[in-house]
């Protein structure tokens, strides 16, 4: 590479006189009580149904079937045998789902987000004939609903050996998720000043330098937030991995295990609700650590003026 | 992605590890030498020996009655050396077409309704039953369900297990503290009924709500109405549209459904009004007849799994059912489920499989795998002395009746725009106030021209 | 399989894909200057664009193809198909539905995010108090599913029966008598609703707070000095400097309910009056049989995303004049 005389854009004076971001936390700008209660019932109206369910993923089976978790509180009967049966070998053996899910997430979420990410680049800040018509088009193709993909996919992968594989899932995964992966990276990397990368381009960086030493380091907290969403997405799908792997405890992810603990006919709610809270676990860690590359916003704002 | 859930022979928990009939009679097959002609696997010669053959199984068949299913595979296995690769899955319905139709079946399919079977040999991937399990099916099964099995002519689909729904439970003790007797035909069924509504309660439970497949309880009752007042003949008629779906006879037995179901005296004990058939769920349905707050509720054997546990299903306990009767006591119509086993390769070890899932070894096997219960089939080779739980007796003895006459649950057999679309919503419409005229005749619009 | 064999395989892809883009981005950087944009932008979006080809555009095209052939796919129809959504009275319900879904969700979802974006914004316990309402994302299919039932679950008033649904048990203290809340139509929807907007509005409040936290404090300041109070700070500062995000949030959320399927699927099967576009396309194509009608509702699904698609368009004119 020859960039790397290249002086990095970010302290140029006009740049940093517009994108200066606070640094210094502000105080809060609605400071009413009521503004603080708002949130707090806003708080514990979304909370409160899964609330309900944790209650009830600690309640007997027959006591969840005859009156309402509330009741916990004036009749408090706990126990940990739903969560004891959804994990035992005998309901299921969740253990073995749970490596599958892992195996089929990360690729699953690391090759989108690359993908999209250059993607992105191009329709943002290349410019080239038929641009704005190529993105309008790849974003547009969110709509197409997965199960008509199913079909003609599974046939493919037939031909092609895959079929059954966790391969089938990564591509298919990887392939549904970038237009709606394209579209925000797209947005968010506009919202770059124009300056920076002309900027970049007038010392002479070449676009895949611009790519990695401006727009990536700005993209971090965008490209976090993304991999938490189809992280979520990947974690919590049924369908795709049930087409192309099938249901077997090989490959099936642990939304399949979830799905076949209530039994064949059966509302097994207290083993679905142990189950749910089980599978919440992972998304909710990594939401939580990821949450700090995105607390200062989408871009990382803190451009240093 | 709900499974269709109805129909299913079914099977309550059963953990146990029980078999001691498969491993420990056949030992365990030795890698190296052909395991065929081990003590207690003369059964088992015919097959050959299958060492390193792999057949996949794909049902909708999961925990816990998957178990039973796959130590009932085991005899098999040691004794042949074949692996039965079983894969049990919720949304069995939709994704065997998606994978039939994609070029990417499993070796075999175990499939709960005839008009599934239909699809999937329409897609092409089906295979023709070999000649074994054809002898077989012709020596086990009566007619009707080598029918079942059977499409354009060409039989495909051996039944594995079965269900008895003309059933209606009821709460023992409630009959011997009030001198209740089981009603025997449909007028008495009646009377009792307006007894027990004359007394402040009202008599039956219901609950339709299943998912996706909202509303099949009622096709059910629609059936057995229709049986009990038209006959098989006339029944095969309606099911394979010969008679249009908004003819009288089937208009009549909608409505004598409705004297049960959309009569407020009546319904729904313990859950509502008329309208909570609709909102409830099927498999809560029942549960009031435990509070006493209902005294009949209409629904298959399988249901039998789904009392809570503790429950004592039987004839001296807390509940059990009797046979829905017929408009007298000569004609025995007996509506009911069951499954199939279609297969969609013809490897050699495909066909032994598939045959000895056709055999009454397998279906005693399967009987004996099924600890505690849950598992019933018309194989006559079934030894019926061997059930355990006394509702699988008393659906055997209902299946293996000289007087029974037996009929496949019609909307499993309709095509699937109808029964396993718009039969269904509109049953549902109907429940919730829809008049009966409009529903025969939405339903008869929807089938496929 | 074991799990190291799998963790092995997840490695190998990793791997492949990593020397893929590796090779993208070394042809990508030979050209340079203004002339080799083209190639590069070739480079770029080869990868996204033969993926896509391959998993939606051909399978959408297919789909288009069958939607003008019958239920086995077999005889051509014309436009019966459409015909058909167009005047089945129970199909115009549908149709009804789908418009009211997305007029109300999107709008509500992304309402409720942004208001509470702002609310926690710099507040103490922050990260715990958008965790909550990020929660409802976190949550599988199945888990919410239960999680509602046990709010709108129906038991009758009567001796000895406790409700089991939060809904009705609200009512009943508060002297009412237990709804049939998923039966009444046409409010069973609205229930519906409440369902995805609870889901959805944790994505708005994420993309919102953090594109909020990108508003230049000197703006902020700015106003402040001018003495603009909260609503103004709200209007004048606020909405505009995060209009990007916000069209982008309208837009995602806007799609997604479009496709929803899941949530009147597993609550209501789509009966009593509930159902929406998405899931007749599920119930025609994958239990009715019914190809040709199924495709032609995902057709209507894609036509249904046009308006939103020129607003996009619009929106994206609207950025390039900056």
């Amino acid at each position: 590479m020859t960039s790397s005389s290249i002086p990095l854009p970010l302290t140029k004076q006009p740049v940093a006189a517009t994108v200066s971001v606070a640094a210094g936390r502000a105080k809060k700008r609605l400071t009413s009580p009521w503004a603080s209660l708002f949130a707090v019932v806003l708080a514990i109206l979304w909370t409160l149904p899964t609330f309900g369910l944790a209650l009830s993923s600690l309640r007997p089976e027959r006591a969840i079937k005859t009156s309402g978790w509330w009741t916990f509180f004036s009749n408090p009967q706990v126990t940990l045998d739903n969560y004891r049966a959804a994990l035992s070998s005998d309901g299921g053996g969740l253990s073995s789902y749970f490596v599958n899910s892992f195996v089929i997430t990360i690729p699953a979420v690391i090759i989108p987000v690359c993908l999209a990410s250059l993607a992105a680049y191009a329709f943002a800040w290349i410019d080239f004939k038929g641009r704005n018509l190529l993105f309008v088009a790849v974003f547009a193709l969110q709509i197409i609903p997965i199960q008509v993909t199913l079909i003609p996919l599974l046939s493919l992968y037939v031909k092609a050996g895959l079929a059954g594989s966790f391969w089938t899932i990564w591509l298919s995964h990887s392939t549904f998720a970038l237009p709606l992966a394209i579209f925000l990276l797209h947005n968010f990397m506009k919202e770059i000043p124009r300056e920076l990368i002309e900027a970049a381009r007038m010392d002479g960086a070449g676009h895949v330098q611009i790519f990695f030493r401006v727009l990536m380091p700005l993209m971090t907290p965008a490209l976090a937030a993304f991999g938490i969403f189809q992280f979520l997405w990947v974690w919590n799908d049924l369908l795709v991995a049930l087409t192309f792997a099938g249901g077997t405890p090989e490959v099936a992810p642990l939304t399949v295990g979830i799905a076949n603990l209530s039994g064949t006919r059966g509302t097994a709610w207290h083993l679905l609700s142990a189950g749910a809270f089980i599978s919440i676990v992972i998304p909710l860690t990594v939401f939580l650590a990821l949450q700090r590359f995105f607390v200062r916003g989408l871009l990382a704002g803190g451009l240093k003026g | 992605m709900t499974a269709r859930t109805k129909g299913r022979g079914a099977v309550a928990a059963a953990g146990v590890l029980a078999l001691a009939l498969g491993a420990s009679a056949c030992g365990t097959a030795k890698k190296s030498t052909t395991s065929t002609g081990k003590s207690g696997c003369e059964a088992y010669s015919q097959y050959g020996n299958l060492k390193g053959k792999t057949v996949s199984i794909y049902t909708g068949i999961v925990t816990p009655e998957d178990k039973p299913h796959t130590d009932s595979y085991k005899p098999f296995e040691s004794c042949t050396g074949a692996t039965i690769k079983y894969e049990g899955d919720k949304s069995f319905e939709a994704q065997v077409l998606v994978r039939a139709k994609a070029g990417n079946p499993p070796d075999l399919a175990i499939v709960p309704q005839p008009g599934l079977v239909k699809q999937l040999v329409a897609t092409g991937a089906a295979k023709a039953a070999p000649a074994a399990v054809q002898a077989n099916v012709d020596k086990f099964w009566n007619k009707d369900w080598k029918g079942y099995g059977t499409v354009n002519g060409t039989f495909y689909a051996a039944p594995l297990g079965a269900s008895v729904k003309s059933l209606v439970w009821y709460s023992p003790k409630e009959f011997k503290d009030k001198g209740y007797k089981v009603p025997t035909t449909l007028d008495e069924l009646k009377t009792l009924s307006d007894t027990i509504a004359a007394g402040g309660k009202k008599p039956w439970c219901a609950g339709v709500a299943s998912g996706d497949a909202t509303g099949w309880p009622i096709t059910d009752w629609m059936e057995d109405m229709m049986l009990r007042l038209y006959g098989p003949a006339e029944y095969d008629k309606w099911v394979n549209h010969q008679i249009a779906f908004n003819s009288p006879e089937p208009t009549a037995a909608l409505d004598k459904v409705g004297e049960f179901l959309k009569n407020s005296k009546y319904v729904n004990g313990g859950l509502g009004n008329v309208q909570s058939i609709a909102s409830t769920t099927f498999q809560d349905a029942g549960l009031p007849i435990l509070d006493g707050t209902c005294s009949f509720h209409r629904q298959a054997s399988f249901y039998a799994a789904n009392w809570p546990k503790g429950t004592k299903v039987a004839e001296d306990g807390d509940v059990f059912a009797f046979y829905l009767p017929g408009v007298d006591t000569t004609s025995k119509p007996v509506l009911g489920g069951g499954e199939f086993i279609l297969a969609f390769s013809d490897r050699p070890e495909v066909k032994a499989f598939q045959t000895y899932l056709s055999t009454d070894t397998w279906a005693n096997n399967k009987v004996a795998s099924s600890p505690a219960g849950g598992w019933v089939s018309a194989n006559k080779g079934l030894d019926v002395n061997k059930l355990t739980s006394p509702i699988d007796k008393l659906a055997a003895q209902i299946l293996q009746d000289p007087k029974a006459v037996f009929r496949f649950d019609g909307s499993d057999q309709m095509p699937a725009a109808v029964g396993s679309d718009a039969f269904w919503k509109q049953a549902t419409n109907w429940i919730t106030g829809q008049s009966t005229k409009d529903t025969v005749n939405k339903i008869e619009a929807a089938w496929p021209k | 399989m074991s799990n190291t064999a799998k963790f092995l395989e997840m490695g190998y892809a990793i791997l492949i894909f990593v020397a893929i883009v590796g090779v993208i981005l070394f042809i990508a950087n030979r050209f340079s200057g203004r002339k080799g944009d083209r190639a590069v932008a070739s480079a770029f979006l080869a990868p996204t664009l033969i993926v896509l080809s391959v998993g939606l555009v051909y399978p959408g095209l297919r789909t288009v193809y069958e939607s003008f052939f019958d239920a086995a796919g077999k005889a051509f129809i014309g436009l019966d198909n459409y015909s058909t959504i167009f005047t089945d009275s129970d199909e115009i319900t549908v149709l009804r539905n789908t418009v009211v879904w997305v007029l109300i969700t999107p709008f509500f979802a992304t309402g409720i995010g942004l208001l509470y974006a702002i609310l926690v914004d710099k507040a103490r316990l922050e990260s715990f108090a958008k965790a909550l309402i990020f929660l409802p994302m976190a949550i599988s299919f199945v888990g919410a599913s239960i999680i509602w039932k046990f709010i709108y679950e129906y038991r009758p008033e009567q001796s000895g029966i406790k409700q089991i649904g939060l809904l009705n048990q609200v009512v009943v203290w508060l002297g009412g008598s237990p709804q049939q809340w998923l039966l009444n139509k046409p409010w069973n929807n609205v229930f519906l609703i409440v369902i995805m907007i609870w889901i959805q509005a944790g994505f708005a409040m994420t993309v919102l707070s953090a594109a909020i936290k990108a508003i230049p404090e000197d703006i902020v300041e700015a106003a402040r000095l001018d003495g603009v109070k909260a609503w103004g700070m709200f209007r004048f500062v606020t909405v505009p400097s995060i209009r990007p995000a916000l069209v982008v949030v309208l837009t995602t959320i806007g799609i997604a309910t479009l496709k929803v399927f899941d949530i009147v699927r597993t609550v209501t099967g789509g009966q009593f009056g509930t159902s929406v576009v998405a899931n007749e396309f599920y119930s025609q194509s994958f239990r009715a049989d019914n190809q040709g009608l199924g495709a032609a509702l995902a057709v209507l699904l894609f036509l249904l995303v046009i308006p939103i698609v020129l607003y996009n368009i619009r929106q994206l004119r609207a950025s390039e004049g900056r």
